[in-house]
């Protein structure tokens, strides 16, 4: 019974001692000129659904749950989001080539169609982000029809 | 006593996974760049002229080919090798000497190739081959503008991409497809050659 004690207060003490260690936030508040919605003509549906869906690893900005600021959690949410900035990040799309907006449109593509994006890991706690087979049709169409027009 | 040692190696544990979780992205990126510098010391065997602008592209191509070959005989591995190698010869890729408006199409081409071959370097195989679909065009945009000394033949596969086709370089007229290899190796054809 006193090494359960022990252990748990243990716990507690690693458990509240993490919680000072700091980590970087991925909030801005101004969209650049050079994001996707800014540089293309993107249908409001779109628009919506990128928002909820991807914006929140891929652009400077993230809508965070409440548990972020609890730690583990706000690490590993952190190393997703830097992952997944570095891949792709819309709010900079206006600075890539022709070249990697294809690459980048034709990786968006497949990443939908073989539904690799968004991560599972994302949808189980974020529900809303979950592509419906009717918004995955939809997205796929629109970032085709932009690949096409580069 | 009993009861601290326990105590300990929960704390231990609990400080193990966190660390771990933490360094383990780093760790990664760190070797791959020591791998490929250690690779590109490694002298090639072709007859080479450092200082020439063909030369360059050469020891990516020579990587490009190994890469295809990899692909064609469905080794991931191998694959992954090649690709990371390619990393670090396009790190070093000098633009300079090119006119102005080369030079940006070159910075372009070799950015986006080596985001490529970055992936191809640790992704399965079905994913090495959709990134090796788009830095075979890069690297024939790029042999366009920069040119090789080497013998190479373009090819073309219909089929790949759901039927929107794909091309590779390759030094042989015969038709190995990196992109499906053994489930329909001769599937394609040459439709240009270069040199």
């Amino acid at each position: 019974m006193k090494a359960i004690k022990i252990i748990a207060l243990v716990f507690l003490v690693v458990l509240v001692g993490i919680q000072f260690v700091p980590t970087n936030r991925n909030q801005s508040e101004v969209v650049p000129k050079s994001d996707f919605m800014l540089v293309n003509n993107v249908p409001k549906d779109v628009q919506d659904k990128l928002k909820v869906s991807c914006y929140d690893c891929h652009s400077n900005n993230t809508a965070y749950p409440w548990y972020n600021k609890i730690q583990p959690a706000a690490w590993f949410l952190e190393d997703h989001i830097k992952e997944g900035k570095d891949e792709l990040n819309f709010n900079e799309w206006g600075e890539y080539s022709d070249r990697r907006k294809n690459s980048k449109l034709r990786s968006i593509i497949s990443q939908i169609e073989d539904d690799e994006m968004p991560l599972d890991s994302y949808t189980f706690i974020h529900g809303d982000a979950k592509l419906s087979k009717e918004e995955k049709t939809e997205m796929i169409q629109y970032m085709t029809q932009l690949k096409n027009s580069l | 006593m009993k009861t601290v040692k326990v105590s300990l190696g929960v704390m231990a544990m609990a400080f193990a996974v966190i660390s771990t979780s933490c360094k383990n992205n780093e760790k990664n990126s760190n070797t791959t760049i020591e791998d490929a510098a250690t690779e590109r010391a490694v002298p090639m065997e072709e007859n080479r002229m450092e200082s020439s602008n063909a030369a360059q592209t050469d020891a990516s191509l020579t990587t490009y080919l190994e890469l295809k070959n990899a692909l064609v005989n469905d080794d991931q591995e191998a694959a992954a090798k090649a690709g990371e190698k390619m990393v670090g010869q396009l790190k070093t890729f000098k633009t300079e000497n090119y006119e102005q408006d080369d030079q940006q199409e070159l910075q372009d081409i070799i950015e986006d190739a080596t985001e490529h071959a970055e992936h191809i370097a640790e992704s399965p195989i079905g994913h090495q081959r959709e990134h090796f679909d788009i830095l075979s065009k890069d690297m024939i945009d790029l042999i366009d503008i920069v040119g090789t000394s080497q013998k190479l033949y373009q090819a073309y596969c219909p089929m790949y991409n759901n039927n929107k086709g794909a091309q590779w370089l390759s030094v042989t007229k015969e038709i190995k497809n990196p992109y499906y290899g053994s489930k329909m190796m001769d599937c394609g054809e040459v439709q240009r050659e270069i040199n």
